[in-house]
Order: structure tokens, then sequence, then C-alpha cells
């Protein structure tokens, strides 16, 4: 009588067919063994890559709306001169809580303890948090030039994410730029139209008697407040109108602003 | 390189091309079109997608059991996709951001799955991967062609270049708003089809059903 060869289990699965269950597993853990290591491989190895063209593409943004930034810049030299600081919306205050360059402003906005969910929310932001981070643009002597200030909230498709930036006196806007939104291209789209955005320059914001004037209307209004409506983007623009005034607004950066103004900050 | 091999990278281009004849791939030719630089980035993605997962498939065709090839084959695609992906987000930050979720769509890409079920399961590895690029290649020409007509009567541009001076910049040009949206894509491969099967009379299908006349009492 032949004696059985004993097998190890790898030639058991070998010399099995191709579509027999064990081995059709087998191939299967191996496929999703190699294929996993192979996404991990690329994800982990780009990772500091990814991560910092995110951070470059916000600076790019921020500069730009601060009127510094041109085509071939260095991105990092010239965010030198600018400088982040978290605000205590509710207080007005600059606070050092937080720090600047690693606090999350879209984290914060969803976490409970950071944010408050809004009854009144023209913007149509469901919660908005209680901290931000505002960048400052510094003057040679250190004095600040520009206030620039996160602005976000609903158009007509999506949440339009934007900065705007103020003077000094923190009344009259310098400019204002949306750097992610999935409006119509070509209607809402219009929002990143170089003549449109020119518009928001040397706009105030309140009167005199301390009320909140600036609008986004089809309307003409008051010259000094008025910021005309995207032709065929309505619903983009009276949601630009909302989500500005709301910022700049009571709930907004109101507090901050007028602290800020005289110099209590 | 020999005539088989030729044939089947330049076959896909014109006379089997994966968007006008088998009609594949449509839904990301109608979402990335709207600007040249974007189709060609997209183009490219798909290129390398199709090559390189036809030739993996291949390679591994006699180990894949049957009752699984579909789910391997996707996971092999969707490996590659999101490789892909990385690497735009690494290195084309900009362009990434505008194809967005479209570059992980290439994982539903018919073409894709077409060519590694149809080409890729019962042939060698080398001319899968010729027949994965040249399918890519064919998918890409037609949205350079379509990404050409959105691009220049949508915004007045080619690959951002100022062509025709648009109203809204101070020029003449009033820009068509519809070629930016989507469903314009469908009216120009429309277009792109019937004038191709107008040149290649064998690309026209015999109709399945013939509306039988009635006749009278």
């Amino acid at each position: 009588m032949p004696k059985l060869k004993k097998q190890g289990i790898f030639s058991k699965i070998n010399n099995m067919s191709i579509d027999s269950i064990p081995k059709t597993i087998f191939v299967a853990v191996v496929l999703c063994l190699f294929c996993s290591m192979l996404v991990s491989f690329a994800a982990v190895n780009l990772k500091s890559f990814q991560l910092a063209n995110k951070v470059r593409d916000k600076q790019i943004n921020i500069l730009q709306v601060a009127g510094i930034y041109y085509e071939g810049i260095n991105v990092e030299q010239s965010f030198a001169s600018i400088e982040p600081k978290i605000v205590d919306i509710n207080q007005g205050f600059f606070t050092e809580k937080f720090d600047p360059n690693s606090f999350d402003d879209t984290k914060a906005a969803s976490d409970p303890l950071l944010s408050v969910a809004l009854d009144d929310d023209p913007a149509s932001i469901g919660r908005r948090a209680d901290f931000a981070t505002v960048y400052l643009l510094k003057n040679e002597d250190q004095s600040v030039d520009k206030i620039i200030l996160p602005i976000y909230g609903y158009g007509l498709w999506s949440t339009l994410y934007g900065f705007v930036a103020l003077e000094e006196d923190g009344n009259e806007i310098y400019a204002l730029q949306f750097y992610q939104h999935a409006e119509t291209p070509g209607l809402g789209g219009e929002v990143d139209n170089p003549k449109w955005k020119a518009q928001w320059a040397g706009k105030k914001i309140k009167n005199t008697e301390g009320d909140l004037m600036i609008q986004v209307a089809k309307t003409p209004g008051e010259k000094e407040y008025h910021v005309d409506a995207i032709a065929g983007a309505t619903l983009t623009s009276n949601g630009v109108h909302n989500l500005v005034r709301f910022w700049l607004g009571e709930s907004g950066f109101d507090k901050f602003l007028t602290n800020f103004k005289n110099g209590s900050t | 390189m020999s005539q088989t091999r030729k044939k089947l990278l330049v076959d896909p281009l014109v006379d089997n091309n994966p968007i006008a004849l088998q009609v594949l791939g449509i839904c990301s030719a109608l979402a990335v079109t709207s600007s040249l630089k974007v189709a060609f980035v997209m183009t490219l993605a798909v290129i390398a997608v199709t090559g390189f997962s036809s030739y993996f498939i291949s390679l591994l065709r006699n180990y894949i059991p049957n009752s699984i090839r579909i789910i391997v084959q996707m996971t092999i695609i969707a490996s590659l996709v999101i490789v892909v992906d990385q690497i735009l987000k690494a290195y084309a930050y900009e362009i990434s951001k505008t194809l967005s979720v479209f570059v992980g769509l290439i994982i539903t890409n018919c073409i894709v799955m077409g060519r590694a079920e149809a080409f890729a399961m019962s042939n060698k590895p080398v001319d899968s991967f010729i027949d994965g690029i040249g399918n890519g290649l064919g998918y890409g020409l037609l949205l350079m062609c379509v990404g050409f007509f959105r691009e220049l009567f949508g915004s007045g541009t080619l690959f951002g270049v100022v062509i025709l001076e648009s109203i809204n910049d101070g020029g003449w040009y009033v820009p068509n708003g519809l070629l930016l949206l989507p469903p314009s894509a469908f009216f120009i491969i429309g277009f792109l089809i019937w004038g191709l099967r107008a040149w290649k009379k064998s690309q026209v299908e015999s109709p399945e059903f013939k509306i039988q006349t009635v006749q009278d009492h």
C-alpha cells in the first residue's frame, strides 16, 4: 500500500481547480492584500504633497483677497506678512485658547462644544463655530493694513466658501472672493468674474448710525452700500447677500469689528 | 510593431471608437468636457487606467476564479484609479479640484470594465495593454473634440487662451451658456456620431425593429 504523501496547506490549495471555493477565497484575499498595500503606499507617500497643496491653495486665496498676489509670487514668503489669529465670535475678542496654525475652522463648526446651532440662519449653514481664524495683513511697521475674514453660506446648489478683506477701519470692504463653490458655470459661477468682484471694493458695511447696510440686489440702492446682483443668477446673488450680511452682522463678526475699531481687541 | 498590434491601437480611434460606436463612457464625457485642459487631464487618467488595468487583468487571467472575476477586475481597476487620483491631488492640485469626483468615477467608466471583460480576460498582457491604451486614446479623442466645441463657444477660449473675446471681458462675443452645461455635450456627441456614421457607413446599425405597414381592408 503506497504511503500517502503529507501535503502542506499551500500545495493542497495549489492542486485545487481555480474555481474551487478555497482557491477562490485564496485569490480574493491575496488580491485584496496586494491592492490595499498599493493604495496605502500611494496615499501615505503622497500625503505630505497633498497637504502642502491644500495649505498653499488657501494661502494663495488669502493673498489674492488681500490684493498682494500676482503670478509667479513666492507664496510662503509673501504670506509672512499675514498673521492668522483666532477670534472668539461671541465676545468679539482675539483669543489665545487655540493655536491659529493648527485650528480647524471646518471641524469647529460641527463640534457641539465649539459651535452653536442657529435659529435665525439666513446663510443656511446650520451651525456656526464660536471661534474663527481671521487673517491680518500687516504693514511694515506691524500696524494692521487689512482684516481678512472667512465667510461661507449657501447659494443655489452649493455652499460658497470665501474671504472678505476689510480696510483697517473694519467698515470698508477692500475685496471679496470665493475659493470654493459649485454654482452654475456662466450664471452663478460668475461670482468669480473679476468685473463683478471689483464692485465690492470701497463699499461700506454700516452707515453712521450703525445699521447694517451692505446689500446685493437687483434694484439700485444707495451707491455706497450696493452691489449689483448677477444677471441670471438671482438665487446665487441672494445667497451671497445673505451670507455677507450674516457674517458681517450681529451673529457674525460685528462685535469683533466694533471692538477692533475701538482698539480693544 | 506587428500589424495586429497596430490595429489594436488605431482601431478604437475612429473605426471602433468606445464613445461613438460602442456608446460607452458617456457620463464622464458630459461632465469633464467644459474646458480642454480638464478634458486632457481626464484623458491621460483614463488612458493610464485602461492600459494598466487591462495589463494586470490579463496577467492574472489564468488565476482569476470565474465566480468572482468581475469583482477581481473591479478591485484592480479601483486600486489603479485611487492611485491616479492621489497622484493628481499631489502634483496637479488645481485640475484635480475641477475634476473632483469624476476621477473616482473612472472606476464605473464602462470602457475600462468593457475592455477588461471583452479583451483582457482572453488575450496576452502586452496586447491587452495596447488595446487598453488604444481605447483610452479613442475616448480621449472624442473628449477633446467635444471639449473643443464647448470651450470655444462656451467661454471663447481654448486651453484657457482667449480666442473669441467675450462680452463680459469687454469683447464682442456673447458666450453660449448652454455649452458650459453638461446637456450640451449630449448634442455634440450626437452630432459627432451622426457625422462619423455618415462618413463610415459600416458603423450604421441595422434597425432591430421595423414598423410594419398596415394593409388596407
